[in-house]
C-alpha cells in the first residue's frame, strides 16, 4: 500500500440548502407560484492528493471553501458528491460508527485556540479524549497517562500544565495543547484549519516549527488551511488555489511562487504586503468583491473581478489543465496566451 | 513640515487597576507626528497600542486612568481637557477608524444618517450640503451609486465595503489627524491592499496625519514614514521605516522581523523569539525583554534601558544594541 496517497480527494462537492420556511422561499412570477431552493455552492469539484508526509495548502480568501473544503474531509460534513479516500479507503459515504476506526488515522486542528477546547476540561482530559476513543483494552488505557505526558512534553509543555483549564493558558500554548490532542491517536494525516492566523507572528513562528518537527519525526502529512501566502510559501510541498469553491490553480510550492499563471493567484501574490521595499511581482489590482456563492457566475467563477475576462469566459467554465512542471490552471489564458496584457 | 509637531504625546502614563493588579498598559510612551505624516504604532497583543489610541482620544474608562504625560495637539494638552473639550476634538480634528466594521457602525441607522451625524456635530452646513458632501465622500472612497446606499443599512454592505464607510466617516470632518486600530486585520489580502491604497491617497490628498495601529509589520513598513514599536506598555524602538526594518537595532524588533516567513530566502526553520509576553501585571526588574532575548546579560535584570539614539534616524531601549548587519 506504499503507492496508495495519504488523502485522495476526487471531485469533492458540497452544497448547503439554505432553506427557510415556505413563506421565505415562496415566489409569486409570471408562471404562478413556486418555491425557491437557494443553495449555497460552498464547494464545486475539488480534486486532490497528499502524498504520505507531504504538507499541501489550500489558500483563498474568506467564502472561497477551504475551510468547507477541510471540514468535509474531516467529515463533520457529509459531502454532496464526490469521494474522500483515505489510505484507499473512501470514507465519503461513512456513517458514525464506520468513521470511528478513520478518526484514528485522521485528526483536526482548529483555528481558534479558544473556542475549540472544552473549557470544563482539564489539559490531561481534553489531550486523553480522542485516545480513550479508540483504546479499548483496560491493559491498554493504563498507559493513557504516561502517553499524555510524553505528548505534552513534545509540544512543549509540562507535566504540570495537565492539571490546569484551558483559560489558564495563551493563544500558543492552547494550540500546542490542539496539536497535542490531535497527535494522541498518532494519526498520518492532520487537517489544520488556519492554526496560526489567530496567533502574534513570533508566536506563530514557534507553532509553525513545532508542525514542521513534528512532520520530520512522525511523518505525519498535513492539509493546511491559510490565507496568508507567506506562511504558506513556508509550510507547504503542494499549494491549491480556491475561488469561489473551485480549484483555479495547483502546483509545487516553488512553481507556484516563482511562476503563477492564474489572474487569480497573481493577484494575491501582489496584494500581499511585504516588508521588503521593492516588488518585482507585477501589480494585479482587482476591484470589487468575491461574488454570492448563492449564484455563481456563469462560466468561469473568477470572470466578474478578472481584468483579462472576454466573451468566452461568461460562456464556457476552464477546467484544470497541466502547464508541465506538476502544475495545473484552470484560466483560458493558457489557450490564449496573446490575450494575457492589461 | 511646520517646526511643531501637529501631536507630541510626552511620557504618557496609561493604567488599569484591577482587583488582580495595577496594569501598566502603557507606561511612559513618548513620541511625535508632524502634520501630513503617518506613524505605525507596532507591537503584540497586550503591548498597549490599543490602549495609545484610545488615550489620545479620551476614551479610557474606569477602571482605566490616565495616570500621567502630556497629549500635545498643536500645544493643546489632551490628557488635561474636559470632557466637553473632547467632544469637540473627537470626529473634528482627531478621527478613529476601528478594526471591526461591523461593530463601529450602528446597525440600526442608515449609512446616511451616521455620516450626516458627524457633519451635523461639527459643521454648520444646511441640510441639502451635508448630504452633497456626504455623497462626494462616499464616491471619494470608492462607492458608487452613492447617493443610493445613503439610505442602506451596514448590514447591507460587504465587510471590504463597510470599512470604506467607516474610513468616509473618520475623513468627513476633515480631520486633521487619524488613528486607525487594526484597520485591515478582519478583511482579506486583495481587499486590504485596496483599503490600504485608499488610505494612503486619501490622506495625501487631505493633508492629514495617521497614526496606523497594527501588529502586521508588513503592513506598517508600506504605509508608515515612521515606526513606534512598543512592549509591555514601554516604547523599546522607534525610527524611521526603512531604517527600523532593515537594521533594526533592538533584539524584539529584529525577532519580531525574523519571525515572518521570507518569500524569497527560504529557510527550514523560522527564527522565533522564544518564550512569551510577561504577565503585565508582575513585569521583571530591569528590562521587560531579557527572558526572551537572546543578548541578555546581567545588567538587564538590574537595570531597565532608556531610549538612547543608535545608529540612523533609530532609537531603542536596549543596553546591548544590534549594529547593522549583525545577527540576533
Amino acid at each position: 500500500m506504499t503507492d496508495t496517497p495519504m488523502l485522495d480527494v476526487r471531485d469533492l462537492q458540497m452544497h448547503f440548502p439554505i432553506g427557510g420556511g415556505l413563506l421565505d422561499r415562496l415566489r409569486v412570477g409570471a408562471g404562478g407560484i413556486r418555491f425557491d431552493n437557494p443553495v449555497v455552492h460552498a464547494v464545486n469539484g475539488v480534486s486532490f492528493k497528499i502524498a504520505r508526509g507531504a504538507i499541501m495548502a489550500l489558500v483563498g480568501e474568506s467564502g472561497c471553501g477551504k475551510s468547507t473544503v477541510a471540514k468535509t474531509i474531516a467529515r463533520i460534513y457529509k459531502p454532496t458528491a464526490g469521494e474522500v479516500q483515505v489510505e484507499g479507503e473512501d470514507i465519503a459515504g461513512y456513517g458514525f460508527a464506520d468513521l470511528l476506526p478513520v478518526r484514528a488515522r485522521m485528526q483536526m486542528i482548529f483555528q481558534d485556540p479558544y473556542a475549540s477546547l472544552n473549557p470544563r476540561q482539564r489539559v490531561r482530559d481534553i489531550v486523553a479524549e480522542p485516545l480513550l476513543e479508540q483504546t479499548k483494552g483496560a491493559q491498554d488505557r493504563k498507559d493513557v497517562p504516561r502517553r499524555i505526558e510524553e505528548l505534552l512534553a513534545r509540544v512543549g509543555l509540562n507535566a504540570e500544565h495537565a492539571g490546569r483549564y484551558p483559560h489558564q493558558f495563551s493563544g500558543g500554548q492552547r494550540q500546542r495543547i490542539g496539536i497535542a490532542r490531535a497527535l494522541s491517536v498518532t494519526p498520518g494525516l492532520i487537517i489544520a484549519d488556519e492554526p496560526v492566523s489567530a496567533l502574534d507572528v513570533s508566536i506563530q513562528a514557534q507553532i509553525l516549527n513545532l508542525m514542521k518537527d513534528l512532520r520530520d519525526e512522525f511523518g505525519l502529512a498535513y492539509l493546511f488551511i491559510s490565507h496568508d501566502l507567506s506562511v504558506v510559501n513556508h509550510i507547504a510541498d503542494q499549494v491549491g488555489v480556491m475561488y469561489l469553491g473551485f480549484l483555479v490553480e495547483h502546483a509545487p510550492r516553488d512553481v507556484l511562487f516563482k511562476r503563477p499563471r492564474h489572474p487569480y493567484t497573481r493577484a494575491l501574490l501582489s496584494a500581499a504586503p511585504s516588508i521588503k521595499e521593492k516588488r518585482d511581482t507585477e501589480e494585479i489590482v482587482l476591484s470589487g468583491e468575491v461574488p454570492s456563492a448563492l449564484s455563481l457566475p456563469s462560466g468561469c467563477c473568477f470572470r466578474t473581478r478578472c481584468p483579462f475576462a472576454w466573451e468566452r469566459c461568461a460562456q464556457e467554465r476552464p477546467v484544470l489543465q497541466d502547464v508541465g512542471d506538476g502544475q495545473t490552471v484552470a484560466c483560458h489564458l493558457i489557450d490564449e496566451p496573446e490575450r494575457d496584457k492589461v | 513640515m511646520t517646526d511643531q509637531p501637529l501631536l507630541s504625546v510626552r511620557d504618557l502614563r496609561t493604567y488599569f487597576h484591577t482587583f488582580s493588579g495595577t496594569v501598566k498598559a502603557v507606561d511612559g510612551v513618548s513620541f511625535e507626528i508632524g502634520q501630513g505624516e503617518v506613524m505605525g504604532l507596532v507591537g503584540e497583543s497586550g503591548g498597549g497600542k490599543s490602549v495609545v489610541g484610545f488615550s489620545i482620544l479620551g476614551l479610557i474608562d474606569s477602571p482605566g486612568k490616565i495616570e500621567g504625560g502630556e497629549i500635545l495637539l498643536n500645544g493643546k494638552d489632551l490628557a488635561a481637557a474636559s470632557e466637553a473639550e473632547l467632544r469637540e476634538v473627537r470626529g473634528r480634528e482627531i478621527s478613529m477608524v476601528f478594526q471591526d466594521p461591523m461593530t463601529s457602525l450602528n446597525p440600526l441607522h442608515t449609512v446616511g444618517r451616521q455620516m450626516d451625524e458627524v457633519l451635523r456635530l461639527h459643521t454648520d452646513l444646511d441640510a441639502k450640503a451635508r448630504q452633497t458632501a456626504c455623497v462626494e465622500m462616499l464616491e471619494s472612497v470608492g462607492i458608487s451609486r452613492a447617493a443610493e446606499r445613503l439610505k442602506a443599512y451596514p448590514h447591507q454592505f460587504s465587510g471590504g465595503m463597510r470599512q470604506r464607510v467607516v474610513i468616509a466617516i473618520a475623513l468627513l470632518a476633515r480631520p486633521r489627524l487619524i488613528i486607525a486600530d487594526e484597520p485591515t486585520t478582519a478583511l482579506d489580502v486583495t481587499i486590504q491592499s485596496q483599503i490600504l491604497k485608499l488610505m494612503r491617497s486619501q490622506i495625501a490628498e487631505k493633508g492629514a496625519s495617521m497614526i496606523l495601529i497594527t501588529h502586521d509589520l508588513a503592513v506598517v513598513s508600506e504605509m508608515a514614514d515612521h515606526i513606534t514599536v512598543l512592549y509591555c506598555g514601554k516604547v523599546v524602538e522607534r525610527g524611521h521605516t526603512r531604517d527600523l526594518i532593515e537594521a533594526p537595532s533592538h533584539p524584539y524588533t529584529r525577532g519580531l522581523i525574523d519571525s515572518i516567513p521570507d518569500t524569497e530566502n527560504r529557510h527550514e526553520r523560522l527564527s522565533q523569539v522564544p518564550g512569551t509576553v510577561p504577565d503585565i501585571r508582575n513585569l521583571p526588574k530591569g528590562c521587560n525583554f531579557q527572558d526572551r532575548c537572546p543578548r541578555a546579560q546581567a545588567l538587564c535584570a538590574e537595570q531597565e534601558p532608556a531610549l538612547a539614539p543608535q545608529h540612523g534616524s533609530l532609537y531603542a531601549a536596549c543596553h546591548f544594541p544590534l549594529k547593522p548587519g549583525e545577527a540576533a
